[in-house]
């Protein structure tokens, strides 16, 4: 039972932090279309530039801004610099650009950063409560409550965003019908510029939670990641933000299970197929309103 | 594709005896003033030199058999194709290089064929995307959309791609309505649907040009239901001109029904 609850409550972190990656693959699938292969290597990148700033002596803070920021003009500059020529082509042709972006950005991460590991000393205590006498709960420490509420903060204003602003709604126009939107004067190139400047910040933030998370970071430290977020937001539907975070959830419960019972060397064949039931049961994923659009 | 009776907007049949309001050609109140328009995809010429011109507070209507080129003329006036020759001037102000989103903020609005609806936004959603380059836009112009499609009024919390063809239309025009237009670019509105609505639709937006002076270039292949409702026609084939009258001139001319507009 007390393992059970641990595997449970690590599992909710895990995958709050697949939710975060899941999230920011989502704005750029809805705003463009396009997987981004690259949002691993991005967020090293941001992760490396938040520790640059740690290093020169501010607070983790202060470098989560940073990273942020880093983010958001990494994303804009990448999207309409190198994404924009190829939106609207065949699909092979994005992703053949964002898996060549993925390895440039990871190969300039490691120039800049070398490719050895170095610690990383997250903002709050990794250390366990201990729940009872002779009982305490690894996953449930002040960093991990951080992470948790991080994610959670991050999902509900990109909710708020969506659904209760302007811009949020010319952003969904602009995803869903872009010339309609750019008949009605939405002006679609800055919104898709947009989407990608929040999925990079978004995408940072994940990037410096796991690095907390795991107390080690390398120029490909975010590589597995990209496999789960990519599932978790299969699993939500590819489409929908509220998606992502369950499916971010599910897939982080599921892979602690695997991790606890069965065996860590498993996670990496766990996730892939949970992947492909979900293709093959629930294609849109389980958020989808496609069938029922399509029809 | 005739309809089978002409069940037409504004109920009187054709060919109607009154003579034209106004002339089709070349009077000085022009809104908007096509010049010499010429578009092709790749190798293939859509559009031909033509010219035509939308008289203020007036419908008028661009017909022709599948192919002509009418939808090439409207995606070519609001900038989605760009000419390889001529101009697009309206009121006095020549746009043709002008940017697709910046048609709306001078006053261009167009519904593009086959709907146009963002099928994942709500109708309230869909309405409010029409008025999005405004700011903020006050709740009764809303409601006074809903008023006029009480249909979609009831629907206006569900997804759109939960709407009817009928409703659709509605919805896209209803919108359109919302960008304060003073030209509003239709593109073959009646396509897939039922007579009855269709003169409902052509209805109402007779009733917005008498009472509101609103301006329409339709895009029509429904070319019986279009001029009954249009004051002015033009044919277009093969991405010409091919006459440009009165409306109604033109459905008492057999030949050039039976010749180019099929009824």
């Amino acid at each position: 039972m007390e393992e059970f609850l641990s595997l449970t409550l690590g599992g909710v972190v895990n995958g709050s932090v697949y939710a975060a990656f899941a999230l920011a693959l989502v704005l750029i699938w809805r705003s463009t279309r396009i997987v981004n292969f690259a949002q691993g290597s991005m967020a090293a990148a941001t992760t490396f530039i938040a520790v640059a700033v740690i290093d020169s002596g501010q607070s983790y803070w202060v470098g989560l801004i940073v990273a942020l920021l880093a983010g958001l003009v990494m994303g804009a500059l990448i999207e309409r610099v190198i994404i924009r020529p190829v939106e609207g082509g065949p699909e092979l042709n994005a992703v053949i650009v964002t898996l060549g972006l993925f390895i440039a950005i990871q190969g300039a991460v490691a120039l800049f950063a070398g490719v050895n590991q170095r610690a990383f000393v997250p903002p709050f205590s990794n250390i366990g409560y201990e729940v009872r006498e002779g009982f305490t709960l690894l996953s449930l420490s002040p960093n991990t409550i951080w992470t948790v509420a991080a994610v959670v903060v991050t999902m509900l204003l990109l909710i708020a965003l969506f659904r209760f602003t302007r811009l949020g709604l010319a952003m969904r126009a602009s995803a869903f019908g872009q010339e309609v939107a750019r008949l009605l004067g939405v002006r679609v190139g800055r919104m898709l510029t947009l989407g990608w400047a929040l999925a990079a910040a978004v995408g940072a933030l994940a990037g410096l939670l796991i690095a907390g998370d795991v107390s080690f970071i390398s120029p490909t430290f975010m590589d597995q990641l990209i496999v789960f977020g990519f599932v978790a937001a299969v699993l939500g539907g590819l489409d929908s933000p509220i998606g992502a975070v369950v499916g971010g959830l599910l897939l982080g419960l599921a892979l602690n299970y695997v991790r606890g019972y069965l065996d860590d060397s498993l996670l990496g064949m766990a996730s892939l197929v949970i992947l492909v039931i979900v293709l093959l049961v629930r294609p849109g994923g389980l958020f989808s309103t496609t069938p029922a659009r399509r029809a | 594709m005739a309809e089978p009776h002409g069940s037409t907007a504004s109920g009187h049949g054709l060919p109607a005896a009154s003579g034209p309001a106004g002339s089709g050609t070349g009077t000085a109140t022009a809104l908007l003033d096509v010049q010499g328009l010429s578009a092709s995809y790749g190798p293939v010429r859509a559009l031909d030199g033509v010219s035509l011109r939308a008289e203020s507070g007036r419908i008028t209507a661009v017909l022709g058999a599948n192919g002509a080129g009418k939808t090439t003329l409207l995606r070519t006036i609001s900038g989605l194709v760009r000419p390889t020759a001529g101009h697009v001037v309206l009121d006095g102000e020549d746009i043709t290089r002008a940017p697709v989103e910046a048609m709306v903020h001078k006053g261009m609005a167009h519904v593009p064929e086959g709907r146009g609806v963002i099928a994942e936004l709500t109708v309230d959603e869909n309405l409010r995307v029409g008025s999005l380059f405004r700011g903020k836009v006050g709740r009764e112009e809303f409601d006074r959309v809903y008023d006029l499609f009480p249909r979609i009024a009831e629907r206006r919390d569900n997804p759109a791609h939960t709407l009817s063809g009928g409703e659709r239309q509605m919805l896209v025009v209803g919108r359109a309505l919302l960008a304060r237009p003073r030209i509003l670019l239709l593109d073959e509105p009646s396509l897939g649907l039922a007579p009855r609505i269709v003169a409902q639709i052509f209805g109402l937006v007779r009733q917005l040009v008498d009472s509101e002076g609103l301006s329409v270039l339709l895009v029509e292949q429904n070319a019986r239901s279009a001029l009954s409702v249009a004051d002015t026609g033009v044919v277009l084939n093969l991405g010409r001109v091919v006459v440009t009258d009165d409306a109604r001139t033109l459905a008492a001319d057999e030949d050039l029904r039976h010749a180019y507009l099929g009824f």
